[in-house]
């Protein structure tokens, strides 16, 4: 079946930064995002998602290669220094272009 | 001794020795949030029945109170413990906003006693919550050149979920009134000193997992964060009969001065500053802090302000 490539973006991050992240998202021309709850450990300590200040969570973004880049420097340069914060993007092939 | 005090002690012992116990997030959410309604749906049932004139001093009084204890604290943390402006302000915003647990066991202590309060403590309890976290974060950027979001700050201190929910809890009460509140009273006030209980277990799961920070934060934290309530608590208990609180409500306006918040300002304060290390706070607020108060620190301001009493 015909796919077409896209960048796959996922940021684990402490909770507090969802609606930055969201609007973030939005703004370096992501069309969606996907989020979820996420606990885990890491150089910042373990966070084990059991009360506000303790919880993760994981965004999903599949976009173009350009937002993504944007986008992962934006996060890196605005709350990577202070933030528990980890990154990475994977390349995906989609079924529906317009979409991302 | 107050039950629920022990549910807490439980939870820090099935934690230090490393129990497989865990108390899932959406129940520890469900609880936070029944907590959080209930104390505000009981004071509002009983504010509707007595003239909101009295309250006004006493309300404003509170405010203060809570603006003021960051600005009190700030310079000691800095120059006594030497910790950096952000961490310094973060640290004392915890200690200006208050902890609604650490009030709810107030609450419990003076009833199992017999001591009367005012029935609009709640209201002066959810007016506490945001002054605090606001003068830290003057505190933080004052000098700076970083600006304010005042927008998204005034947002955050009005409905945020805590002030949300007690506040909501609050109007729902008093507009019901004594009657019409019978058909949800078995849940709300029946069931509240089990639901604190089961609150308290996993408080102590988190209090517990905390206790490894205080050894990065040092000797002044630990020392700070035990003999700050005990000063604040002389602080509100004067407030208190200054606005002329009985000995019940001004033991509790004592318990919000030396209590600090772990709900509301640390996601706050993360936001705001992000550059203050999150560790020190909370380690110092849930290690020390929050353990001192349900355990020793209500008994001791209710004898602060039975003394101020006379």
């Amino acid at each position: 079946m015909l796919t077409h490539a896209r960048k796959l973006l996922v940021i684990i991050a402490e909770a507090a930064l969802e609606k930055e992240l969201v609007r973030d998202a939005r703004a370096f021309g992501a069309h969606g995002y996907t989020l979820s709850d996420v606990r885990g450990g890491g150089v910042h300590g373990e966070r084990e998602a059991a009360w506000e200040a303790d919880r993760s969570i994981e965004m999903k973004v599949i976009c173009n290669e350009s937002s993504a880049e944007r986008l992962a420097q934006h996060v890196l340069a605005t709350y990577a220094p202070n933030f528990a914060v980890t990154l990475f993007v994977a390349d995906v092939g989609v079924f529906r272009p317009q979409k991302f | 001794m107050d039950p629920v005090v022990l549910f807490f002690l439980l939870g820090v012992v099935a934690r230090l020795a490393k129990s497989d116990l865990r108390v899932p997030e959406p129940l520890y959410e469900a609880l936070s949030i029944y907590l959080l309604l209930a104390i505000g749906i009981k004071g509002g049932v009983e504010l509707a029945q007595q003239p909101l004139g009295a309250v006004l001093p006493q309300a404003l009084a509170a405010i203060a109170l809570g603006a003021a204890i960051p600005f009190i604290l700030f310079p000691i943390l800095m120059r006594v413990g030497r910790l950096p402006r952000a961490d310094s302000a973060s640290i004392a915003a915890h200690y200006g906003s208050v902890s609604v647990v650490t009030f709810a066991v107030g609450v419990s202590v003076l009833a199992k006693q017999n001591v009367e309060t005012e029935p609009h403590m709640p209201l002066l309890l959810a007016l506490m919550e945001a002054p605090g976290i606001i003068a830290g974060i003057l505190l933080a950027r004052m000098g700076g050149a970083q600006r304010i979001a005042w927008g998204t700050l005034a947002h955050e201190a009005v409905f945020g979920k805590s002030v949300l929910l007690l506040l909501g809890g609050i109007v729902i009460g008093a507009i019901v009134g004594p009657q019409d509140i019978t058909s949800i009273e078995p849940l709300f006030m029946g069931l509240f000193k089990g639901v604190l209980a089961l609150f308290l277990l996993e408080m102590g799961l988190v209090a517990g997992a905390r206790l490894g920070d205080l050894k990065r934060a040092g000797v002044f934290l630990v020392a700070f964060g035990i003999v700050t309530p005990v000063v604040l608590g002389v602080l509100g208990a004067l407030v208190g009969q200054l606005v002329g609180l009985s000995p019940g409500g001004t033991a509790l306006l004592a318990t919000l001065a030396a209590s600090a918040s772990y709900i509301a300002a640390p996601t706050a304060m993360r936001i705001a500053v992000p550059e203050a290390n999150p560790a020190l706070s909370i380690g110092v607020v849930l290690g020390v802090t929050f353990p001192f108060n349900i355990t020793l620190g209500i008994p001791l301001y209710l004898g602060y302000a039975r003394w101020i009493a006379g």
